[in-house]
């Protein structure tokens, strides 16, 4: 049982990690229906241009975060005006397409720019047991309970960081005016126009909060398994988070991330072993898969209603 | 004032239906048949074949499989290199354990071993729609290969995974140089494409297209939406499936699961975009257009530091090559979204009046 536990929770708090990067595609799918499968390809570039920065320009890292922050608002607000505002009312299928352009550019433009090299990535987040770490901080741990002692702080630290990310945006969505415009814009594009929210602006807002969601996650990540070109993966593992939680719900990357770090761990330790291991690269698309059967909007997403 | 319908009139059913209904496409569809059965056979070098032309073809032959079922049928597939992998694994283990099956009847049931997987995976397209079930494909891309390295009955046990296939071999003849290899593939090509092109306008492919329009329309005016959309499924991958049997036979001649990667399958959905989605022609444009950028990157990139004495930074190249595949397809998507068929129909369109303004 403890063992389970403790399979379980490491499964969640990399579950966490999933829906960082799920967060970014859901801002932007709900504020203008696309689905921006750059989204990786933003975090890579977020998180090497905060290493590049700090190792090619030598900027402290406080000032490299700043640097990064921009740049990516940057590119967010050049990616709404060059590349998706001509494609304004085309198909959803293309501006997905389009997307997949993007990727490939972003990929492109961040190597050329801070080059093809493996760089570390250091936060100065331990990555140990909590144990160890309450330790070194001069603290004892004995009373806590076996499983939490045994919890990665690195994992714990994310978890924070995704929660505290989470609150900021809903807050941001729910209280401030622009973010009220921008469910608004969500809601109905022509209704929120004709009440005169400025569209073009929300956009580009969204674009840049999608690049800074983006970032964090690119530190995260980053942190964890260095930067470098296989961190576009990372989207990759982001998908089945979004199918199962359904594209247009912050609440359901959330979740849908929770559900799917949670599933993998547990199949790779209870099931994996039959297989001969090796089956976290598929497992969370084909439960994603089944669950979509069931409910083909995801978890939280909003039922599609279709009329001729 | 060469390319004009003007004066050719039609005096039956048959003629108006014909599938190149005007005397100028009819010769020119045969000048490119003798070009590419004939002359190009008597010019072209080994290096133009194994490097250029028969990856041309294969992949050719890729993208019109998908073009079926995202131009046609509207459903995107992001999973185009798993069928591959399983058309090319198929083929193997039929001619691997079936001795002295002829290899042109293990590449048909490769496709249609191919095409049952397909329909496999496009059962959830009943179910889910949209951006859900190009995510949903991806199960299909992570979950084939790790499948043919898992099992080593699909590898014939061979401790990399890697394939090496049998000697392609018809009535005897073993195909064996390229530019035997190069009309085998040809041939096949050819036929295929011909089939395709009647597909579409057939009542299949109208269902496609008219469930790819409006899905819901197309169920009230009694389009069976379930039927039509496994069709698609089915027949696109019998055409990525025998891609990929050529891809291992003819193109590279030995292969493992792991080639047949996302990287590929963004290829082949690259080719549909570039030229032309919905478009039999435009697959090949797109395959063309694809297969031919990265040599010539290579060589302007090459050249180019040559000509300015310029060292290049190691892996220059390929990341040059992210970025002109990234604009490209965004500057495609923006200017004409239908791709280089388009432009092929925009020309025609002038060519009626060329050389003439009115």
């Amino acid at each position: 049982m403890e063992f389970f536990l403790e399979v379980l929770i490491g499964g969640l708090l990399a579950g966490v990690m999933y829906s960082l990067v799920a967060l970014g595609f859901v801002l932007i799918y709900k504020a203008s229906g696309v689905f921006n499968f750059a989204q990786g390809a933003m975090v890579f570039f977020a998180a090497l241009t905060f290493v590049g920065a700090q190792e090619k320009l030598g900027l402290s890292l406080w000032a490299a975060l700043a640097f990064s922050l921009l740049l990516m608002i940057l590119l967010g607000v050049l990616t709404e005006k060059i590349v998706l505002r001509p494609l304004v009312n085309q198909p959803p299928i293309s501006l997905f397409m389009v997307t997949i352009g993007l990727t490939f550019f972003v990929e492109g433009l961040a190597q050329l720019m801070w080059g093809t090299k493996v760089y570390p990535l250091e936060l100065g987040i331990p990555d140990e047991p909590v144990a160890t770490t309450i330790e070194s901080l001069g603290l004892s741990a004995t009373n806590l309970p076996t499983v939490l002692q045994e919890i990665n702080s690195f994992d714990l630290i994310a978890a924070i960081v995704a929660g505290v990310l989470v609150a900021g945006l809903a807050i941001f969505f729910q209280i401030t005016k622009i973010g009220r415009a921008l469910r608004a814009v969500a809601d109905d594009h022509q209704a929120a126009l004709s009440i005169g929210i400025p569209l073009k602006s929300i956009w580009a807002i969204v674009w840049s909060v999608a690049g800074f969601v983006a970032l964090v996650a690119g530190l995260m990540w980053g942190a964890r398994n260095g930067v470098q070109f296989a961190l576009t993966f990372v989207a990759l593992k982001a998908l089945p988070v979004l199918i199962l939680g359904g594209f247009d719900s912050v609440m359901g990357a959330i979740v849908g991330g929770l559900i799917i770090g949670a599933l993998e761990k547990l199949a790779e330790v209870y099931i994996g072993p039959f297989f001969g291991g090796g089956i976290e690269i598929w497992f969370a698309y084909v439960a994603a898969l089944l669950f979509l059967l069931i409910r083909p909007e995801g978890l939280f997403g909003d039922k599609q209603i279709d009329r001729v | 004032m060469f390319y004009r319908e003007s004066g050719q009139l039609k005096t039956s059913y048959q003629e108006d239906q014909a599938l190149l209904s005007i005397t100028q496409d009819r010769i020119g569809l045969l000048l490119i048949l003798i070009g590419a059965f004939v002359l190009i056979p008597l010019l072209a070098s080994d290096y133009w074949f194994t490097a250029i032309l028969i990856p041309f073809l294969v992949f050719s032959l890729a993208a019109l499989g998908l073009n079926l079922l995202t131009g046609y049928a509207g459903q995107l597939s992001l999973g185009t290199a798993a069928f591959m992998a399983v058309g090319a694994f198929a083929a193997y283990n039929f001619e691997l354990r079936v001795p002295g099956l002829p290899v042109l009847v293990s590449f048909i049931l490769a496709g249609i071993t191919t095409a049952i997987v397909g329909i496999a995976f496009g059962i959830p397209s009943l179910r889910i729609r949209g951006f859900y079930l190009a995510v949903a494909t991806l199960a299909a891309q992570f979950f084939i290969p790790w499948l043919l390295v898992k099992v080593g009955w699909f590898t014939n046990y061979s401790s990399s995974g890697v394939i090496t296939t049998q000697p392609v071999e018809i009535f005897g003849y073993v195909f064996d140089s390229p530019v035997e290899r190069y009309l085998l593939v040809l041939a096949i090509v050819s036929v295929l494409a011909l089939l395709a092109k009647n597909l579409v306008r057939s009542n299949i492919g109208r269902a496609w297209m008219a469930v790819r329009d409006m899905d819901v329309a197309a169920e009230v005016i009694g389009i069976k939406i379930m039927r039509t959309k496994l069709i698609a499924f089915g027949v696109s991958s019998f055409y990525c499936g025998v891609a990929g049997a050529l891809y291992a036979y003819v193109y590279l001649g030995s292969v493992e699961p792991d080639g047949f990667n996302l990287d590929l399958s963004f290829r082949i959905l690259f080719m549909v975009i570039i030229g032309g989605i919905g478009s039999i022609m435009g697959s090949f444009f797109g395959a063309a257009f694809i297969t031919l950028l990265p040599i010539f990157l290579d060589i302007i990139i090459n050249d180019g530091a040559a000509l300015l004495n310029l060292k290049l930074a190691a892996g220059i190249t390929s990341v040059m090559q992210l970025l002109v595949f990234g604009g490209l397809i965004i500057f495609f998507l923006i200017v004409e979204p239908l791709g280089l068929a388009r432009l092929w129909q925009i020309t025609k369109e002038k060519l009626r009046l060329w050389p003439f303004p009115h």
